[in-house]
């Protein structure tokens, strides 16, 4: 069986919140990306304004053992700006579409992350030293007189107040046409994937000025285009096989020794459309927004606007299970679609694997009213928890929440006609060790962490 | 699900959503724009479909109409169960007409689909390809190449428009089509009849009357037109092709193939070999017209297609490029 960790049986609690507190959102501070490192240590995030912001962990306190370690600012840097394409007459946002970390190989950490059109490698490396005495340099940096020189010294390291560096590596650029969307290292750790509305290419970390086109989606004749990719990800274990997600609801699994160019899927995955759901709007809500494989690799979830579905890999026909986020918008659609808030693209994550818990039991994702959602698998049991300032005592543990129909409302139960459609959860993550979450609201990033005994 | 908007609310919103996302910062959005094509689609197949339950109620109503044998010579024929699915034709219409090709009227292979065998308007929308609708991005500069120009294949820029067949009220239905436009400079969604094909305009411009000499100032049933058009079976398997199975041809209502062998029909018949009339034709479509066509204003279009026929050049080029421009 698994291990004793469940969603329900993990208590909540508030940790800590990050951002300003004004109401009156600055556009550039928007998150528009949230993920935590491979050891849980840094959590990087983006905003709309191409900025990069690393918290890292403190040390685990030996005296405050009820707690984790908090996340404080470990460093901040421009990692895209904004830019016009001439020939195009484009402007290309500098919005941070996603951050990747490389697995930590020496001292310095790295990290991918992208705009629309350009991905860049950063090194975030620690200074806690500087080099002092030397022989021809005074210590401001003026140039000693040679011949004032009696003695020679050695030069030591001597310690300096911490100071992070961010310095972009590589940059990879001039390869995508459409917007990108996702990217994703391979396992290999010498390749890494990006995908945009139509193609998927495949570069080398070390290699900048070529990539390899792997996926093709565009038609010859762009008035025959029916959909685009939507997402795409490397399998966890299998260096060579990856899935992408398609606007119309269906996920490809392509393995790249089958061919140069895997236009071919290997797997279809994709599950009938049920006709008593018809509307408008079915096109758009079938449109898979996030796609992430289970640690193990044997399973994947996506994110659709009103469900996540996860998928056995074994199975193509039909997701194994399919959790409900938000059915009380599905009779909403029209006004969603007129304030586009159908639009918007919800992000999907797996627990982490915890001491306890081996396997991806739990899913989280959010949903509006700052409201994010969390599912267990085991149990078949969900929960619903708000990100507000207002449950914001630390070790408070979070009430859940529920929105009922536009009907008779119960107490303590939030109706979906006072939804505030503007506070959107979009962007979550888990770290990858421990039950501690980090939840971005349109410009706070709230940690949350599970009452520990 | 209930939608509290109605059809024709719901397209020129998604016009508008097309429209607006020229000026966006980041460029044009492929996903979210072909997403919106989706919404215009159905949404105009519920208004075709309503509109043409509509014409067959009142075409019901003519059934005693006392006219020449010629027009009734076939039994009226209802209209699709469902929804008939518009023709999403885009343009380069000129990239067409060169193809002389029954498919290649106005849509590509998915609209020779939609309209060669009208489903039921819930399978409607689940057809795989919507073509017409979707224009190369410009934002991306895939496709959306330079040339608004007849014979430019695909690369009309920021023509987006949805179109279909109709029996024009009052008109001669198998000259007429309907094109929505957003007009860019007054900002108006019109459902266009395509007057010049009416049978007032036939009377004033001959050369769009070919195929349907015969025709009479009362309305002809819908489903008439059928006879009108000599050869007609080999065009509609023509059209056929290529069809994912929707019903087969044979299957359908009758007047889906009419309607789709009528807009290749006017053109073919209108400009047979002159690439640069297509721009008139085009230009046409691109005329600002007030208000979307309502059922009220069935009797009023008579008259004012006729005008629009005649004023041609009115819609010039410059109103044609001042049509809907997505991308």
């Amino acid at each position: 069986f698994a291990g004793a960790g469940g969603g329900n049986d993990i208590q909540w609690c508030f940790s800590q919140v990050k951002g300003a507190v004004d109401d009156d959102v600055a556009e550039a501070d928007i998150i528009s990306t949230v993920e935590f490192n491979h050891s849980g240590e840094l959590l990087a995030t983006g905003d709309k304004g191409g900025r990069v912001v690393i918290f890292q962990q403190e040390q685990e306190n030996k005296t405050q053992s009820h707690s984790r370690g908090e996340y404080n600012v470990y460093s901040t840097f421009q990692s895209h700006e904004p830019e016009f394409d001439y020939l195009k007459s484009l402007e290309i946002e500098e919005k941070i579409n996603k951050i990747r970390w490389l697995p930590q190989k020496n001292a310095a950490q790295f990290l991918l992350s992208t705009n629309d059109k350009t991905i860049k490698l950063w090194k975030i490396s620690e200074r806690d030293k500087r080099p002092e005495g030397y022989n021809l340099k005074e210590e401001d940096g003026r140039y000693r007189d040679p011949t004032t020189v009696t003695t020679l010294r050695v030069p030591v390291f001597r310690p300096m107040d911490l100071m992070v560096e961010a310095s972009p590596r590589r940059i990879f650029a001039n390869a995508h046409t459409y917007h990108i969307n996702s990217i994703s290292i391979n396992s290999d750790y010498e390749t890494y994937l990006s995908a945009d509305d139509l193609r998927i290419n495949l570069w080398h970390l070390e290699i900048t000025d070529r990539s390899f086109n792997i996926v093709d989606i565009k038609p010859a004749n762009m008035e025959e285009l029916t959909e685009v990719i939507t997402a795409a990800e490397f399998h966890p274990n299998s260096c060579s096989t990856f899935v992408y997600s398609s606007s119309k609801g269906t996920i490809r699994l392509c393995d790249m020794r089958a061919s140069a160019l895997c236009d071919r899927h290997s797997k279809l995955f994709e599950e009938p459309e049920d006709p008593s759901n018809r509307s408008f709007f079915s096109e758009i809500i079938s449109s898979i927004s996030d796609v992430k494989f289970s640690h193990s690799g044997r399973y994947m979830m996506t994110r659709d606007y009103l469900s996540v579905k996860i998928w056995d890999l074994n199975m193509e026909n039909r997701p194994v299970e399919t959790y409900q986020v938000h059915e009380y918008l599905r009779s909403k659609l029209c006004s969603l679609y007129e304030n586009d808030c159908i639009f918007d693209k919800f992000e999907c994550c797996w627990n982490g694997l915890d001491r306890q818990v081996e396997f991806s039991l739990i899913v989280m994702t959010g949903s509006y009213n700052n409201f994010f959602r969390m599912f267990d698998r085991n149990s078949k049991r969900d929960v619903t928890l708000e990100a507000s300032r207002e449950n914001n005592k630390p070790r408070t543990v979070l009430k859940p929440r529920k929105v009922c129909g536009s009907g008779k409302r119960k107490k303590d139960e939030i109706s979906v006609d006072s939804l505030d459609f503007n506070k959107k959860i979009l962007h979550t993550a888990w770290h990858p060790k421990e039950n501690i979450i980090a939840v971005a609201t349109t410009n706070n990033l709230y940690i949350f962490q599970d009452k520990m005994n | 699900m209930e939608c509290t908007l109605d059809a024709q609310s719901l397209i020129s919103i998604s016009l508008r959503k097309i429209h607006s996302s020229r000026t966006q910062r980041g460029g044009i959005k492929l996903h979210k724009n072909l997403l919106v094509s989706y919404v215009l689609r159905n949404a105009r197949q519920l208004y075709l479909s309503e509109r043409y339950a509509e014409l067959y109620r009142r075409q019901q109503q003519q059934q005693h109409y006392p006219d020449g044998a010629a027009l009734l010579a076939m039994p009226p024929c209802p209209p699709p169960a469902a929804a008939a699915p518009p023709e999403l034709a885009a343009l380069p219409l000129p990239a067409d007409t060169q193809d002389r090709d029954p498919r290649g009227c106005g849509a590509a292979r998915g609209g020779a689909e939609l309209l060669e065998a009208p489903p039921e308007l819930q399978r409607a929308p689940c057809r795989d390809s919507s073509p017409g609708f979707y224009r190369a991005p410009g934002g991306a500069g895939a496709g959306a190449g330079p040339g608004a120009g007849p014979g430019g294949g695909g690369a009309a820029p920021g023509l987006l428009y949805g179109s279909g067949c109709d029996f024009g009220s009052g008109g001669a239905p198998h000259c007429s089509s309907r094109t929505t436009v957003l007009d860019l400079d007054t900002h108006v969604v019109t459902t266009v009849e395509n007057g010049y094909l009416h049978q007032d305009c036939c009377s004033q411009c001959p050369c769009c009357c070919q195929p349907a000499p015969g025709l009479a100032s009362p309305p002809p049933a819908p489903g008439t037109k059928r006879k009108y058009y000599p050869g007609q079976e080999e065009e509609e398997e023509g059209v056929e092709e290529g069809e994912p199975g929707g019903g087969g041809v044979a299957g359908g209502p009758p007047f889906a193939p009419c309607t789709k062998r009528a807009r290749f029909e006017e053109y073919s018949a209108e400009h047979p070999q002159d690439s640069s009339n297509i721009s008139n034709l085009i230009s046409i479509f691109g005329s600002g017209f007030t208000g979307l066509v309502s059922r009220q204003q069935a009797d009023s279009e008579q008259p004012l297609n006729g005008q629009l026929c005649s004023k041609q050049a009115l819609a010039s080029l410059g109103a044609w490029t001042r049509a809907i421009v997505a991308f």
